[in-house]
């Protein structure tokens, strides 16, 4: 035999060898894995977005049949789509808490005093680490878009004044936006949680006001008038416990004198003219 | 004996020429226009004191200092109002006397907000320090120097105020053969520590005196830039006798003054990556934080006061002056005559490295070498546009780094790899790459936002590493209460019976 034959025998041979003994381990290793699994997560919206706090779509589809879960958690998909997924299992689609990212500043260009101007890489991460951007306040919101920029739904579209608006309908609440804010501006609120004191600067009185017309003097007002134990004063700034958050009414914003504290329903500023102006 | 400590070798060929010519110097790098001509005949005038003075206790690199006075307190200059807050920290004193009027959120240096004693100066108050106790340098252990340089509040005064004592500290293990005095000052426009070198030889001898006693070095070098001639010539003049202490006519370029160029020009030694001067043998101090630590131990006085330069196209009447630290930078900005219609920017520091201000209430710190006020002309900016890949930011970097890969990657938030591969940690965001670019790409801003990137990054996973170990203690803490009520009915049932 000539060393091209042989060469091709013993490879060739070495390939059917190991093509059978591939063919047996799937045989005998098959490791039953529920068909439902791949029929869920093709319902679901596979953005993996991780909102509903498993590791993606796949996991949150085993969830889900395992009964761990119920479809509602996942928040990116519509109605109709829970119900097809509630359906395909038999299970209750389950109560949907709508939660949606807020903002915790109202300091937009119009009320907020700008101290300079900031020129250099359009970033609020990188506004904040060379001078803190032009605000005169340092904790409001430096308004560059880094949130806009980080959201996967575009729910994030930046206004006039410079504020992230967050669109309800397109928020997932899975928290990118909190992550990509230099100055921890967003938190993750249920939808139907109205009170929101917008202001994150920790001075007090005058000096609050001085840099910015709705910032929150921690004058008490609202704590005084809302039910007893919602509202708490804590250095310098009024603090919503939204543990009782059942107890909320419109009595706190009565008499804020800035109007720091606002009761929000929908989303929290006017949406820019032209959609998506970042 | 032919080790490590004998004298450099001149180098050969083309770079021997060079150094012939221009002095001692190290690769790469840039030459800014210097525009010292402003203030660098101008001799030091004192500034009087301000109306309110505005301390921060964050004014170093390390915790910030802990404040022990409170509001309506009458102290009076140089009383300590914040304490060390550990090792790698310094007190703050009081630089006037007067009412301390508020201790609260104010505007810093660094563009945040932070905490700061405000003092309503007594506009009657002569101004004296209490009556203080002097240390006599000579006696003291190479402890006790360092305990009296923290006490006095002593941090690097080139801008980054690194406590001074942690310097002077290095671990048994690093011999410290030689003690480099930093009188480069390669920033374009500040001429501080020129006027120092002119003016007060004798005290920077002094202080190199004190320090090569408390490192145990017999040898020091001071580096200055060949344009200032005459600081070269006033330093020769005073050496001490007694002391090896050799001044060196560096080659006028940026950043001549950064700690691992300067070792690199006068030693010949590179600081490997990650590494400090101490591991080449050697202690770098500023020439300004050599005179405050020769005056802790002249007078006694802790640092209360720092020369800056007021500088640039933007000040009516540029200077250099005494300046209490924690006078407002407004206030400084009049004494000089005003800002000029056309002033743009107010920079503290230079303006390679410099830190625009956006508010001038912030104070004037102890790391706050010069106020830089550009105009229009020097501070426009033009648009970024793409890299062209010209490699000249390569050509520039003084620490032999790629900027326009790290630029690159700096656009696409990939900052471990940055640093994993490309030693983002060794860039000292000295600017020459931003300075040569002719795309104009904000490269050092890049950097200092890759660093911050990281730290952030490193804080975020402390802090899901202290969550975790939180829900975890919670979790074994229920586990152990379940037990103990399971077990509780049985043993109620023995005591019964």
């Amino acid at each position: 035999m000539g060393p091209i034959l042989s060469s091709a025998a013993v490879l060739g041979g070495v390939g059917l060898t190991f093509g059978v003994l591939i063919a047996l381990a799937t045989k005998t290793m098959k490791v039953w894995e529920d068909p439902r699994i791949d029929d869920v997560e093709g319902m679901l919206p596979g953005s993996n977005c991780g909102a509903c706090g498993e590791a993606g779509c796949r996991a949150f589809a085993e969830s889900v049949i395992m009964g761990q879960a119920t479809p509602a958690q996942c928040t990116v998909m519509g109605e109709a789509d829970r119900e097809d997924v509630a359906d395909y299992l038999g299970v209750d689609a389950g109560a949907a808490d709508k939660r949606v990212a807020r903002l915790l500043c109202a300091g937009g260009s119009d009320v907020a005093l700008q101290r300079a101007d900031y020129y250099g890489i359009e970033s609020c991460f990188a506004a904040v680490t060379v001078g803190g951007g032009g605000k005169a306040c340092g904790w409001g919101c430096v308004g560059l878009g880094d949130c806009a920029v980080a959201c996967d739904f575009e729910a994030i579209v930046m206004n006039e004044v410079g504020l992230p608006v967050v669109l309800p309908a397109e928020c997932t609440a899975c928290g990118d936006c909190v992550d990509a804010c230099p100055l921890d501006l967003f938190t993750i609120l249920p939808m139907d949680a109205h009170l929101i004191v917008q202001c994150r600067n920790l001075l007090e009185g005058d000096a609050a006001e001085d840099v910015c017309a709705v910032a929150c003097t921690a004058c008490g007002r609202c704590a005084v008038d809302a039910p007893a134990g919602l509202i708490e004063m804590q250095e310098g700034l009024a603090v919503v416990d939204y543990s009782k958050i059942e107890l909320e009414n419109k009595d706190a914003i009565a008499r804020c004198p800035t109007g720091a504290i606002a009761w929000v329903e929908g989303s929290q500023f006017r949406e820019p003219k032209v959609a998506g102006s970042v | 004996m032919a080790t490590r400590t004998d004298r450099r070798a001149p180098k050969r060929g083309l770079a021997g020429l060079g150094e012939l010519l221009f002095g001692p110097s190290f690769r790469h790098g840039v030459h800014p226009p210097e525009a010292k001509g402003l203030t660098e005949a101008l001799p030091i005038r004192r500034m009087p004191f301000p109306e309110e003075i505005v301390l921060p206790l964050r004014q170093h690199t390390g915790a910030p200092s802990r404040v022990i006075a409170s509001v309506d307190d009458r102290v009076e200059r140089g009383d300590v109002l914040g304490v060390a807050d550990g090792y790698v920290s310094v007190p703050v004193h009081a630089s006037a006397s007067g009412v301390i009027k508020d201790i609260g959120w104010w505007p810093h240096p660094s563009g945040t907000m932070d905490t700061a004693v405000r003092i309503q100066v007594d506009r009657f108050a002569p101004q004296l320090t209490r009556p203080r106790i002097v240390p006599e340098w000579r006696g003291l252990t190479p402890d006790q120097v360092r305990k009296a340089v923290q006490n006095a509040g002593v941090v690097g005064l080139g801008g980054a105020a690194f406590p001074t004592h942690v310097k002077l500290n290095p671990p048994k293990e690093t011999a410290i053969e030689v003690l480099l005095i930093n009188g480069a000052e390669c920033e374009p426009y500040l001429t501080s520590d020129h006027r120092v070198m002119v003016e007060y030889p004798e005290r920077v001898h002094f202080g190199i005196r004190v320090m090569m006693q408390c490192l145990g070095v017999d040898r020091a070098v001071i580096g200055v830039e060949n344009n200032k001639p005459d600081a070269i010539a006033r330093l020769r003049e005073t050496i001490p006798e007694d002391l090896d202490i050799e001044v060196i006519g560096l080659t006028v370029k940026y950043p001549q003054g950064a700690e691992k160029m300067l070792i690199k020009a006068v030693t010949g030694r590179e600081v490997p990556s990650g590494k400090l001067p101490m591991h080449v043998g050697a202690v770098v101090q500023n020439v300004g934080s050599i005179a405050a630590i020769a005056e802790v131990f002249e007078t006694g006085y802790p640092l209360i006061e720092r020369i800056v330069t007021v500088t640039g196209p933007g000040v009516r009447k540029p200077q250099n002056l005494i300046v209490p630290v924690g006078t407002k930078t407004r206030d400084v900005l009049d004494f000089c005559g005003g800002l000029t219609p056309d002033a743009t920017e107010v920079i503290f520091g230079g303006p390679m490295m410099g830190v625009p201000q956006p508010d001038l209430d912030v104070p004037v710190m102890k790391g706050t070498s010069g106020i830089v006020v550009l105009t229009e002309k020097e501070s426009a900016r033009p648009q970024a546009l793409a890299c062209i890949s010209c490699a000249r930011c390569l050509a520039a970097c003084p620490m032999f780094l790629n900027p326009s890969r790290l630029g690159q990657m700096a656009q696409l938030g990939l900052f471990e790899r940055m640093a994993e591969e490309y030693h983002l940690e060794d860039c000292m965001l000295c600017g020459s790459c931003s300075y040569v670019c002719p795309s104009n790409i904000p490269l050092a801003q890049m950097f200092a936002l890759g660093k911050a990137g990281l730290r952030r990054a490193q804080q975020r996973a402390r802090e899901e590493q202290a969550e975790k170990e939180r829900l975890e203690k919670e979790a074994a803490a229920r586990d152990q209460a379940e037990r103990e009520a399971a077990q509780e009915p049985a043993r109620k049932e023995r005591e019964v019976a």
